[in-house]
């Protein structure tokens, strides 16, 4: 990942292959709100960040503007060469602190659902896609019925579903019990194997520690920091 | 040509997956198809037992109150339409898949046009028997002028419905942009049906059910092309 800073970062990283996605110079306005300030990032394939921030600092936004369901108010976002988020869409996946699943269907029926809206692309089978986060699929009750930390881990089989390139997590561990938390972190590394990049935001650091490669830290809009991280996964 | 048969296929299977899946939602809740019955019949109930109405002046006013009824309660459906799609961002789940949006839109429509038929049918004899109507004109062509009626009112009403999806008071907004744009197709609703109890011949009936399918055709077409734009918007 490359930014604006800080500097030694940016140097050694620039000789990675070609870039999952280029962030540049982005700004995001919400009124007089700036949730983002000229940020500019580089995400290389294979490789998992761990966005840390406080709340506000423009976590989600910046997901957000990567899932292409908000637009910049000023620069420029490349992914997959030169796609923009738009066109890209269906290599990526976006897990929000939602579900985004539907409240009176079962995990099998709504996967089902999904699966059938991407047409023409290779999509894992509903059963599957929730046996990998450890769900069972014979499960029948409705998903307005499953505990928070079920719901989270069955918008994870959504966003599995459609095998993505990029995968943009946004609070993929809160509501999550520790062991759960550490089998998705497991899953996740599994994924990361693919070439396949990820982008979580957490405020549970030591948890996503085990997938870290990268550890990129906002405030108020702005790229605080940059860390190498040491995945052990 | 196979090409386009195979594109109109795969866009009719999406339909298909969208209203399968709202159809079994509403199966397993039955809360459009309920409170929009309890509201029509109250409409109808009261306005027989207000007006106690001989039956010359039943045939004059049915069509209205039919059409108001309907329209009303069709507003508390038309308000709820896309909330299951807001409730969990699941919206933004669909913005994320390659699906045409159009095909989410018809299957939209589709539903709730079913279920304001599903009212209809219901409230049909109740209807017919507080009023004690007895149609004088073609009763048949009823049954073209109210689903056309419907149609204009399911598919103006959905369209704006996900057009104030992020307007913080959509519940007020929804009625103030269509009642008026739902005019045109409310007046021939009413003058036709009015027209078909009375059986005055001189009203031009038949020109009133072609404006209907003019209508909704026209606005049909643009929905379809226009809802995208509407569902990919911030």
């Amino acid at each position: 990942m490359t930014q604006n800073a800080p500097k030694p970062a940016v140097k050694e990283l620039n000789s990675e292959p070609a870039p999952q996605a280029r962030v540049e110079q982005v700004s995001r306005l919400f009124g007089a709100f700036a949730a983002l300030r000229q940020i500019s990032v580089t995400l290389q394939p294979g490789k998992c960040y761990v966005l840390l921030g406080e709340n506000g600092a423009g976590k989600s936004t910046l997901l957000r503007i990567l899932a292409g369901l908000l637009a910049p108010t000023s620069g420029t976002v490349r992914l997959f060469g030169d796609l923009t988020p738009i066109e890209a869409r269906e290599r990526v996946g976006y897990m929000s602190h939602a579900p985004m699943l539907y409240d009176e269907l079962t995990g099998v029926e709504n996967l089902t659902y999904f699966a059938r809206l991407y047409q023409g692309r290779e999509c894992l089978s509903p059963e599957e896609a929730l046996r990998q986060v450890n769900l069972d699929p014979a499960l029948e009750r409705t998903l307005g019925q499953y505990s928070q930390g079920m719901r989270q881990r069955a918008s994870l089989a959504r966003v599995l579903l459609s095998q993505p390139e990029l995968l943009l997590l946004d609070e993929p561990f809160s509501n999550m019990d520790v062991e759960s938390a550490h089998q998705m972190v497991a899953l996740l590394a599994r994924f990361r194997t693919g070439n396949r990049t990820i982008v979580l935001t957490t405020h549970q650091r030591e948890l996503a520690a085990p997938i870290a490669d990268w550890v990129l830290t906002l405030r108020a809009g702005r790229v605080a920091s940059l860390e190498e991280g040491s995945p052990s996964l | 040509m196979s090409i386009h048969v195979t594109h109109r296929e795969s866009w009719l299977a999406l339909v298909w997956t969208h209203l399968q899946k709202d159809l079994r939602i509403e199966w397993r809740s039955w809360q459009a198809v309920t409170s929009m019955l309890f509201y029509a019949l109250l409409v109808v109930v009261l306005f027989s037992i207000a007006f106690d109405p001989t039956l010359e002046v039943s045939r004059q006013i049915a069509g209205g109150v039919l059409c108001v009824a309907t329209m009303f309660a069709s507003v508390s459906l038309l308000n709820q339409a896309w909330a299951r799609e807001t409730r969990h961002q699941v919206i933004d789940a669909l913005r994320m898949t390659p699906a045409d949006g159009a095909a989410l839109f018809f299957a939209k429509v589709l539903t709730n046009f079913f279920f304001v038929c599903i009212v209809q049918v219901v409230l049909g004899p109740v209807f017919f028997i507080f009023y004690n109507l007895h149609p004088l004109g073609d009763t048949w062509l009823l049954a073209i002028v109210i689903p056309l009626g419907t149609w204009a009112l399911v598919a103006n009403g959905t369209f704006f419905a996900a057009m104030s999806l992020r307007c913080k008071s959509r519940d007020l907004l929804l009625p103030l942009i269509l009642f008026p744009i739902f005019l045109p197709a409310l007046l021939a609703m009413v003058l036709s049906v009015k027209t078909i109890l009375t059986g005055d011949g001189s009203d031009p009936h038949l020109l009133w059910i072609k404006m209907l399918a003019g209508y909704d055709i026209i606005f049909m077409t643009v929905s379809l092309l226009l809802f995208d734009t509407v569902l990919q918007a911030e």
